[in-house]
């Protein structure tokens, strides 16, 4: 279980163990750099947003979370985050399904390409989906007349975030898809099973746990993403600003303890997914 | 994914037998859906892959010629482009190799040592991806900023950091942090460490052992994690513009001139300078997918896939 | 539920993994299907089960033909050499799967279902482990479950392939026994898949020995082991010597030996010789001379390797240790040894005496699956 309160004892000395300290050479540097590395840059920075958060108070941290521009922020980032994530574990799980089970003229290629949003930086993201989806773009035109606004509107967030989020329960997904026997379907069919009942009642409950754990990783990207959303946003004051841009604006108006209590809320909420997802993971494989 | 990965449950190509009938039941329905599911799956897939993924590829950078050629050589010759270009380049140039040295160090004592804690240190060490990074913007800010706790120190020793050079870098630092030791981990734990008890036995020093074992068994996976790193910091927006201040040919990347150029509504400028990132972008998946192909089983993502 | 099989034939890119295959399978029998990796044995099984679709032929459940139906019709019970458990389901569930996704009136109600798995949890002799999931079973305990779940839907045919092929040797020896014991119980015609002849011989009414896509023979366990059909059967069921002869008016000889046949081939041909069917004589007697190279014993049997006298051929000969002249063995001695038992045929000239088939192992059906990925 990798968090737990545990964490004084990575600076003692039982650590080590004799034997292997005798046969390869290096342990104490590499540990030592490992250690002061994390400590400096990651670490202790992150332990100085939760200190000076402690110091505004509970009433502190309750007045600039209550706010009503906090919380439509609040409400916008995790509900668009967690509708992309669901969107993208449907679509994520059939991606990963066709790619892991069919053949076809270009799939080598695509494959490549579901990479993309991990290697394109987000602020190419950010204004090539706004030119898309607005209303003179590729995409909006055919929307607009609709009645259907995307760009600088919460659906953009949608939009923006399911992008950034697609990678993670494709490739969360696939190596389980791939290592599933061909036995288990064979057997099912054996016994009578049809396509349907064997992909829904064989297939899918032994994906589902991978499938859990990308929708989360999605969902938590989602959340704390800036770059690509801002620019589609439009961010409008409690209708289309994310909880992100909130803190930079706070910034920018030097209200550093606001800030700090709306960064500290997110950094506790991601650390809170970040632990479940683990739990469950250990739980998974303790029961497989 | 590399053909010996493929695991596409379809029957062998049915070549002519010798026996001039052709098979009973042309596919093996117990194990795949029936012709037409699939193909409506598949372009299922690839609309949405399409929609989602090519389409805005597609987009920068007919975008960034709609105005011709000569604007879009413009926008990238001009002075705050350049300057934006140099200081990415220099924020990649400190960010990656800090990395690389930690993350071999951090690989090393995870990989070939045992001890209490190992499973939280990965942990930790995988924590930057799940801080937004406008928290890890603001994190250096609280430390260093004009309010901060060091922020006076350095104001009195002349030193800036914060809207500065030094803390685009820690910003850009802090967001590739996990890339190469996340790479690494687990390609050195699956190679053990009877290569580098062999070399030890026969009399090599320990970088002797590093440098001339351990290193070419990591080579291509080290590299797999400098591409994934490098890209990460050319295009770092978030955790750099809560740091960077915005200052015109001084503070500015490249991904943060996008943004300048954009909100100025020079819109063929500003996708001229994105299809730079673009196609460092396609190169880079380009160079990871080779990777992934020709050298798959030494690299530990290939593994995980 | 008798099976017959007419002319199947089946190829996987131009390797032949079935020839041309006719077999009958009386109702209620325990048959084995025996051959080396490649010999087609398990595409055999795989398209009684429906699960590999077959070029040319026909496959008959009783009266009807099932060379149409598809695998879900076909009803067969299927046991995989990996056990192929639901690994989210417990082991009732497992059971009760084949029943529970029927559909309409043939859908039985939970509670029957339920009840049909303690029966066949108790008829495989795992009672009281339903709640249990695969993951907490040991290796013999998921097969018999996998075989549980097989009879579940009461199947027309039982097919097993490599059942305890994953098992280790001990729980191996006792599971045969244990599975010849529910198949006289349950009386279900069965058809099961092994490359281990001492398997196949212990457990079978009757044995197909298989190679290269064709059936070499087919017999009850002692035809099978005694008068081999083939060169082929001869050498796959134990180890065999080949000496050269010739069939000389109703008389077998080898380098002036003289022996009873009553073979029909006339001429030049190889005769086949088990090393325990080799019987060292005394000097005076006829025989052929050999030279002993070394001995070596093992418990009750004495095994000698020698090289005739006459062509220099290499002997292995295995001997009771009660035989007295088994004092004679040691290395470097002259003795004289007389074929008891053999079988003739066709000279195949001086090809390699292991007749096993060159493989495309990549074309083979059995090692397409999720285990051989690289």
């Amino acid at each position: 279980m990798p968090i737990h309160p545990g964490t004084a004892r990575i600076h003692s000395v039982s650590l080590r163990t004799a034997q292997q300290r005798r046969a390869i050479p290096g342990f104490g540097l590499t540990l030592g750099i490992t250690l002061s590395y994390l400590s400096l840059i990651v670490l202790i920075p992150l332990a100085g947003v939760y200190f000076k958060a402690a110091g505004l108070g509970w009433d502190g941290l309750l007045h600039t979370l209550s706010s009503a521009r906090v919380l439509a922020s609040l409400k916008l980032s995790f509900g668009a985050a967690l509708i992309a994530a669901i969107f993208n574990a449907v679509f994520g799980l059939l991606v990963a399904w066709v790619f892991v089970r069919y053949r076809f003229p270009g799939k080598r290629l695509f494959d490549a390409f579901i990479d993309l949003p991990f290697a394109l930086p987000t602020a190419v993201a950010g204004i090539a989906l706004t030119a898309l989806y607005a209303g003179n773009g590729w995409i909006g035109r055919y929307l607009e007349p609709l009645g259907i606004q995307i760009a600088y509107h919460p659906l953009g967030v949608v939009v923006a975030m399911t992008f950034i989020g697609l990678p993670f329960v494709v490739r969360t997904v696939e190596p389980v898809l791939a290592e599933a026997e061909k036995e288990l379907e064979e057997a099912a069919a054996t016994l009578g099973a049809g396509r349907w009942i064997t992909i829904t009642r064989v297939i899918l409950p032994s994906v589902w746990p991978a499938l859990l754990t990308g929708f989360a990783l999605a969902f938590a990207r989602a959340v704390g993403e800036y770059g690509s959303i801002i620019f589609i946003a439009g961010n409008i004051p409690m209708v289309s600003e994310i909880t992100p841009l909130l803190i930079i604006i706070k910034l920018e108006e030097f209200d550093y303890a606001g800030a700090t209590a709306i960064a500290a809320a997110m950094l506790t909420l991601s650390f809170l997914l970040l632990l479940a997802i683990n739990l469950f993971q250990a739980w998974v494989r303790r029961k497989r | 994914m590399s053909e010996n990965l493929d695991h596409s449950l379809q029957d062998p190509p049915q070549l002519p037998s010798e026996f001039g009938t052709g098979p009973l039941v042309r596919k093996n329905s117990a194990i795949t859906e029936p012709a037409w599911v699939r193909w409506l799956l598949i372009a299922l897939a690839l609309a949405f892959l399409s929609l989602f993924l090519l389409l805005p590829l597609l987009s920068v950078f007919t975008e960034a010629l709609r105005d011709g050629w000569g604007t879009y050589l413009s926008a990238l010759r001009e002075p705050d482009a350049m300057a934006a270009i140099r200081l990415t380049l220099i924020a990649a140039l400190i960010a990656v190799p800090l990395n690389l040295v930690f993350g071999v160090a951090a690989a090393w004592c995870i990989a070939k040592f045992e001890f209490r804690g190992k499973q939280l240190l990965i942990s930790l060490i995988d924590l930057p991806f799940s801080v937004s990074p406008v928290v890890a913007g603001l994190v250096y800010v609280l430390i260093f900023g004009a309010q901060g706790w060091a922020g006076p120190w350095f104001a009195a020793h002349d030193i800036k950091v914060i809207f500065a050079v030094p803390g685009i870098a820690l910003a850009t630092v802090f967001v590739t942090f996990p890339f190469i030791a996340r790479e690494l981990i687990p390609l050195m734990q699956e190679q053990g460490t009877d290569d580098e008890q062999a070399a030890l036995t026969l009399g090599a020093g320990g970088f002797r052992t590093f440098w001339s074992v351990t290193l070419p068994n990591i080579k291509w996976g080290l590299l797999y994690g400098v591409l994934l790193c490098n890209a990460r910091a050319f295009g770092e927006f978030g955790a750099v513009s809560v740091v960077s201040g915005h200052i015109r040919g001084q503070t500015n990347t490249l991904p943060l001139h996008i943004e300048i150029l954009y909100n100025e509504y020079a819109f063929a400028a500003a996708f001229a300078v994105a299809s730079l990132l673009a196609g460092l972008a396609l190169v880079t998946l380009a160079l990871k997918t080779f990777l992934e192909w020709r050298y798959a089983d030494q690299l530990a993502a290939a593994h995980r896939r | 539920m008798e099976i017959s099989i007419r002319n199947v034939r089946k190829t996987f890119a131009a390797f032949p993994a079935l020839a041309g295959v006719d077999l009958d399978i009386a109702s209620g029998e325990l048959i084995a299907l025996l051959g080396p990796s490649g010999s087609g044995k398990t595409t055999l099984l795989r398209a009684l089960a429906g699960l590999e679709p077959i070029d040319a032929g026909q496959i008959r459940f009783g009266a009807s033909d099932a060379t149409h139906l598809s695998v879900q019709e076909r009803r067969v019970g299927f046991v995989f050499q990996h056990y192929a458990l639901f690994k989210h389901m417990t082991v009732e569930d497992n059971i009760g799967f084949g029943l529970s996704v029927r559909k309409g009136q043939d859908k039985p109600d939970k509670a029957a279902i339920r009840r049909r798995a303690q029966e066949l949890l108790d008829l495989v002799q795992l009672s009281g482990l339903g709640k249990r999931y695969p993951a907490q079973l040991s290796g013999g305990q998921k097969q018999r479950v996998a075989l549980a779940r097989a009879l579940a839907i009461e199947p027309r045919v039982l097919l097993l392939d490599e059942p305890f092929g994953a098992l280790d040797a001990k729980v191996r020896k006792d599971l045969r026994r244990w599975l010849r014991e529910l198949h006289d119980k349950t009386g279900v015609t069965t058809v099961f898949v092994t490359h281990d002849q001492e398997e196949a011989l212990e457990l079978a009414d009757r044995v197909v020995v298989m190679n290269r896509g064709r059936i070499e023979q087919v017999g009850s366990t002692a035809e099978v082991y005694e008068q081999p059909a083939t060169p082929f059967v001869f050498d796959f069921l134990g180890s065999v010597n080949r000496f050269r002869g010739e069939v000389q008016g109703g008389k077998l000889k080898i380098n002036g030996l003289s022996l009873g046949t009553n073979s029909p081939l006339a001429g030049a041909v190889d005769v086949y010789v088990r090393p325990h069917d080799l019987r060292l004589v005394e000097d005076s007697s006829p025989g052929l001379e050999a030279r002993v190279l070394q001995v070596q014993r093992t418990g009750p049997i004495v095994r000698a390797g020698a090289t005739l006298a006459h062509d220099g051929a290499r002997v292995d000969v295995e001997l009771s240790h009660l035989d007295p002249l088994t004092a004679t063995l040691v290395p470097g001695a002259r003795v004289r040894l007389l074929p008891a038992i053999y079988g003739l045929f066709p000279p195949e000239g001086d090809a390699p005496l292991k007749t096993l088939p060159d493989v495309v192992p990549n074309a083979v059906p059995e090692q397409r699956g999720s285990r051989a990925r690289a």
